[in-house]
């Protein structure tokens, strides 16, 4: 089972273009991550708070909706997470140019 | 006791004229009635104005009695003039007086609350409390522990899922980027297709006759030919005036010229090298020309003998190096070329016999002709039966003159006209349909329109798009069609007028349009511009359609005449067994009494089809009730 999720992890890390993989609990610490400690934390509170945001306004908008996915897109890199109830997934890639 | 002004008072005092004793609240000694005394104080200008009374003390606490009293002036005191020495006149000043409400205006400052803008720094928190963040052990092992839960793989396979599609979608094509910067933006034309009355130019005389030609002046199109003649078999009047009109088309309340011939022309073209001379085919069979410096008369006419015998129905310019050659058509049957230099005889004559010996009792008559420049040795004519007449000018003999000829037609061919843009293929509007050509397919045409309720008097192919062409109704409508876009039904079907219109003439640009009726109203419409400009591909897709109904009519007569080869065979096979009994053409009279007995064959086997549908009929209804 462990296996899997490895393969899985590493797989998305092996996409091109991709720089790297966060896997964060509900709490904000970080599970996995191919980058360094300092970007992580960055990476995982500040993302959290937005989609914690974004999933807010969503539901607010319409209460029967959820937040799927998010996307943000930057000059340098886009910033891609997949939020779930206890877990979040964010990866940055840079798309192919 | 009478009190007297002070020298420091300030107004004098009159003591009263009674002066009755009264109790002085200096003195106090004597009781006296009430009398009036000015009390001064010598410090102060202002004036105390004192009224005092006195009492018998036995009369204290009684009641008052009040009574009326008149009126009585106490104190009048009048202004001392050389007291206004102590004052200073002031400046008149404007005082502002207001019957409000007095209000006051007050200020309130809230007590100040500072703000700040203070960034947080996330330094790692989260961690539950047994975990010391700084322990490496610690937060490894707990990490492990997360790691090793079930609903964490099932949660990050999905979410990996998820992330995985968009990771390929980003790699896959980058949504950012220009892709379609080379097309230019098509201006979606949602404007319906539509035709507008520009002007309206009337016949001027009393006596309406049919506009029968129109023709464009080849610069700019300023101007527009207009050719009046009765084409209605003997109905012409005395009254009929004979002239035909030059018109300016931004002035349709008087032509700019008039033309007048010796007989009513039919047709008319301007020079399109020389746009003042313009060349007329008139109703006796004889061909005139003007200048239109020279004046209303023409130039020169064609002598009687060698002209026409019937009204001549086209006349078209030619190229050549002098560009006096032209050439017509009439129904008599022939078709002669001129040099409008020499009118006194034509300079070539084609009598249109199908036979190809040149019989003139033969021959078809003509109606319309073509023409095209590209193509200087080729002509076609349109005959009154039906066939366009396919030509070659440049032929040795007469004989060879007539290349082909085309059938399909049920009556006169009005208009004849190549595609500008393929001239392989050409329209021809007769009888109740329009019709589209190629040169090669012979036996039918390649396109056609349904068949309308009205003849079809003129078309014409529009000079800017391939596919669109225009025609028009003896009831007064004008039909374009646009191929590309529906072949069942016009485009745009614009009634002109109640009556019926006889000719056509589109304008080089394709925009504007003009159409002659039958009492001499020439109407210029301008058409919507979808219709008139080039649709992106339309070439290639006209190119695809012409080719493609070409090559299914090609297949169809190959198909055609296989089966007639079939035929012939078969019949000739029959013929070698007849021989032996005798000779295997019919005579006429067999032939007859053949055909006879086929026909009526044919009529019984019908009614008796008729009786057993009428039968079952009854029997049907029978079966219901």
């Amino acid at each position: 089972m462990c296996a899997e999720v490895e393969e899985t992890l590493k797989r998305i890390q092996t996409h091109k273009g991709v720089i790297g993989t966060i896997v964060v609990n509900a709490e904000g610490i970080p599970i996995r991550t191919t980058l360094d400690n300092s970007t992580t934390v960055q990476y995982a509170g500040l993302l959290h708070q937005l989609t914690m945001k974004a999933r807010s306004t969503v539901r607010d908008i319409d209460p029967q909706n959820d937040l799927t996915f998010l996307r943000i897109r930057s000059k340098k890199h886009e910033i891609m997470v997949a939020p779930d109830k206890e877990y979040m997934l964010i990866v940055i890639q840079n798309p192919s140019e | 006791h009478v009190y007297l002004l002070l020298s420091k008072c300030v107004g004098l005092l009159y003591s009263s004229a009674s002066s009755l004793p009264s109790r002085c609240f200096r003195c106090k000694d004597i009781d006296v009635l009430p009398t009036l005394k000015l009390s001064c104080f010598p410090t102060a200008l202002t004036m105390e104005i004192v009224y005092v009374y006195t009492k018998k003390r036995n009369e204290f606490g009684r009641q008052c009695n009040f009574s009326d009293r008149s009126a009585e002036l106490h104190v009048d005191i009048l202004p001392d003039p050389s007291l206004a020495v102590n004052f200073i006149e002031r400046d008149p000043c404007d005082v502002p007086i207001q019957c409000t409400q007095e209000m006051s205006e007050h200020e309130v400052n809230t007590e100040r609350f500072e703000s700040d803008t203070r960034g947080i720094n996330h330094v790692e928190g989260g961690w539950p409390k047994d975990v010391n963040p700084h322990e490496m052990e610690q937060t490894i092992r707990f990490r492990k522990k997360v790691e090793k839960d079930e609903n964490y793989i099932s949660t990050v396979m999905q979410l990996g899922n998820n992330m995985e599609h968009c990771i390929k979608q980003n790699n896959a094509i980058d949504i950012y980027r220009e892709y379609f910067e080379e097309e230019e933006v098509v201006e979606e034309s949602e404007v319906q297709p539509s035709a507008k009355t520009i002007n309206v130019f009337r016949d001027p005389n009393e006596v309406k006759r049919t506009a029968s030609s129109l023709s464009w002046h080849p610069d700019g199109s300023r101007k527009l030919a207009v050719a009046y003649s009765s084409l209605e078999f003997q109905k012409v009047s005395k009254d009929m005036s004979l002239n035909s009109y030059i018109w300016d088309i931004e002035n349709p309340n008087k032509p700019e010229m008039t033309l007048k011939p010796v007989s009513p022309l039919v047709c008319l073209e301007y020079n399109p090298k020389d746009c003042h001379i313009l060349v007329g085919g008139s109703y006796n069979g004889q061909i005139a020309y003007w200048d239109t410096r020279k004046g209303s008369q023409p130039v020169e006419m064609s002598t009687i003998e060698h002209s026409h015998r019937d009204p001549v129905y086209r006349v078209i310019w030619l190229q050549s190096k002098t560009g006096t050659d032209t050439f017509s058509a009439s129904t008599d049957g022939q078709v002669l070329w001129w040099d409008i230099r020499k009118m006194s005889e034509p300079t070539e004559r084609l009598i249109l016999d199908p036979n190809k010996k040149g019989n003139l009792d033969n021959a078809l008559g003509a109606i319309s002709l073509e023409f095209e420049t590209t193509m200087p040795t080729k002509f076609m004519v349109g005959t009154e039966q039906g066939l366009v007449v396919s030509c070659n000018r440049k032929a040795k003999t007469p004989a060879e003159k007539i290349v082909c000829m085309y059938s399909g037609h049920h009556g006169p061919i009005y208009a004849l006209q190549r595609n500008p843009f393929f001239p392989k293929n050409f329209l021809t509007v007769a009888d109740w349909t329009a019709r589209i050509w190629s040169e090669d397919i012979k036996e039918s045409s390649i396109m056609w329109t349904k068949y309308h309720t009205a003849y079809l008097s003129d078309g014409s192919w529009s000079p800017v798009r391939p596919s669109v062409f225009f025609t028009i109704k003896m009831d007064g409508t004008l039909d374009v069609w646009d191929f590309l876009f529906k072949q069942n039904d016009p485009t745009l079907s614009v009634k002109v007028c109640d009556e019926a219109l006889n000719s056509l003439r589109v304008q080089d640009n394709g925009h504007f349009l003009a159409c002659g009726s039958q009492l001499g109203t020439v109407t210029l419409l301008e058409i919507s511009s979808g219709l008139c400009t080039l649709q992106k591909n339309e070439k290639a897709l006209a190119t695809a359609m012409f080719e493609r109904e070409t090559k299914r009519e090609k297949i169809l007569e190959a198909r055609h005449r296989e089966m007639r080869l079939k035929e012939r065979s078969r019949s000739e096979q029959s013929k070698e067994e007849d021989t032996k009994e005798g000779d295997g053409e019919e005579s006429p009279e067999e032939l007859i009494t053949r055909i006879e007995k086929d026909f009526y064959e044919i009529v019984e086997a019908e009614l008796k089809k008729r009786d057993k549908g009428e039968e079952k009929k009854v029997a049907d209804a029978i079966k219901s009730d």
